[in-house]
């Protein structure tokens, strides 16, 4: 009997099955690595970069890396959580976030990561930049101003759905997200049930009339860390 | 020993903060134990009197008058925290960073659906503080040694960050302590 396949993640060795990257060996052998655009069930993007690790000496997403064998993969250092925390005040900088008024707050897959790395206020600058929120859908509005890019939706539409809702324009500082038939979410064929709109870690994409539902104190992030057991659960469903 | 002084003040914010510092409940009585209030709202001191261990800054800046409060805090203060959404991030009151400030002020006082305003004029007296472009965070006018987060932070947040700052000791916050909203 040939043993599984195995690398060396954090000086701990943990099996993959061939094909499979380091991010979903990982979450297989039930170590958390941090991670904002991957989302199980979805082809890997590597926008976002928070899974970054280093992987026999290269720093890389683990979320596109492939697994082999015997690779020596570190996640865990202080090198790289530093980094993840950067790339999260990044995040929160490069966008508006007004927690305190937002629909997505304590469920929110950023701020929760905020939580995780205890970020209590970034090093640089707010941009404040100019965004603007398509409303024009009955029950589904996007909020730019939220937006991070992460192509959850775009992938989730195109290959669970089967729609093609969602697609990116421009690019670099002006990339952005569009709905991809026309120039407003109402000229799509978007409709409420689409589980893109679950897919959205952040508060960018809602439901209309349904925000503020669970109370302070239970929502999902409120006292659990995501990347714990349980939440993780919950942000997968 | 003298007690260690503190000093709090709200610049650009809703004074929640403070109701948050006083919504420590009986715990207050143990505070005034152990720390003097200097120039704070809580007890009305307009200015300071001498130097503080810890200054609280409620709010960030958007105008000349609370960069100049804020100026005066990072003088005074040894220690000082930013306490609340406002001071870290802007909060509410940066809102408006998204619109230019002449738009801003048009709308306030000239074309409003509310407003009744004859002369079409936007208040200019020299009285009044000069507005900044925008409002920013406490840390983006002058150095922060610590954040707490929250609109406004728990009781218990102000409650264990003055607790370890008077103590002393690395601030540490449990997690449910550290929240943005
Ligand atoms: S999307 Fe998340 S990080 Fe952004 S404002 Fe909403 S809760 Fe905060
Ligand atoms: S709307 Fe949400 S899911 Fe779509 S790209 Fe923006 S952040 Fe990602």
């Amino acid at each position: 009997m040939s043993a599984d396949p195995s690398l060396i993640l954090d000086g701990r060795e943990i099996p993959f099955v061939p094909g499979q990257t380091i991010l979903q060996a990982a979450d297989d052998a039930g170590v958390y690595i941090p991670r904002l655009c991957d989302k199980p069930g979805l082809e890997p993007f590597g926008s976002c970069r928070v899974c970054v690790v280093r992987a026999n000496g290269r720093t890389v997403s683990s979320c596109t890396y492939p697994a082999s064998l015997g690779m020596v993969v570190e996640s865990e250092t202080p090198e790289l959580q530093a980094m993840r925390k950067v790339l999260l005040e990044m995040l929160f900088v490069e966008g508006n976030h007004f927690c305190m008024s937002c629909e997505k707050s304590g469920h929110c897959e950023l701020q929760a990561l905020g939580y995780r790395f205890g970020i209590t206020a970034p090093q640089f600058e707010y941009q404040f930049p100019h965004r603007e929120v398509d409303a024009s859908h009955p029950d589904i509005l996007i909020d730019h101003n939220r937006c991070i890019l992460c192509a959850r939706c775009v992938r989730t539409s195109r290959d669970l759905d089967g729609k093609e809702v969602f697609g990116f324009v421009g690019r670099g500082p002006h990339k952005r997200l569009a709905a991809s038939t026309g120039s407003r979410l109402k000229d799509t064929n978007a409709d409420v049930t689409d589980r893109a709109i679950d897919a959205c870690p952040v508060g960018a994409l809602l439901r209309k009339r349904v925000g503020f539902a669970v109370p302070v104190g239970q929502r999902p992030y409120d006292t659990v860390p995501i990347g714990a057991p349980e939440p993780v659960q919950e942000a997968r469903r | 020993m003298s007690k260690p002084r503190v000093a709090t003040t709200s610049l650009c914010g809703c004074f929640g903060c403070h109701m948050s510092l006083l919504d420590i409940d009986e715990r207050i009585l143990a505070l005034a134990e152990i720390v003097e209030f200097d120039k704070s709202p809580i007890n009305d001191h307009k200015d300071f009197t001498q130097r503080c261990a810890v200054g609280l800054i409620e709010g960030g800046c958007a105008n000349a008058e609370n960069v100049h409060v804020l100026r005066r805090f990072r003088e005074m203060c040894d220690v000082l925290v930013s306490v609340g959404d406002c001071a870290t991030t802007g909060g509410i009151p940066a809102l408006r960073n998204l619109v230019p400030l002449g738009e801003c002020l048009h709308e306030a006082y000239v074309a409003g659906p509310s407003v009744h305003n004859p002369s079409g004029r936007v208040p200019d007296d020299p009285e009044i503080p000069l507005l900044l472009d925008k409002v920013y965070p406490a840390h983006e006018v002058v150095k922060i040694d610590f954040h707490l987060p929250g609109c406004p932070p728990s009781a218990d947040t102000l409650w264990e960050a003055l607790n370890a700052l008077l103590a002393g000791k690395p601030l540490a916050l449990p997690y449910a302590l550290l929240k943005y909203d």
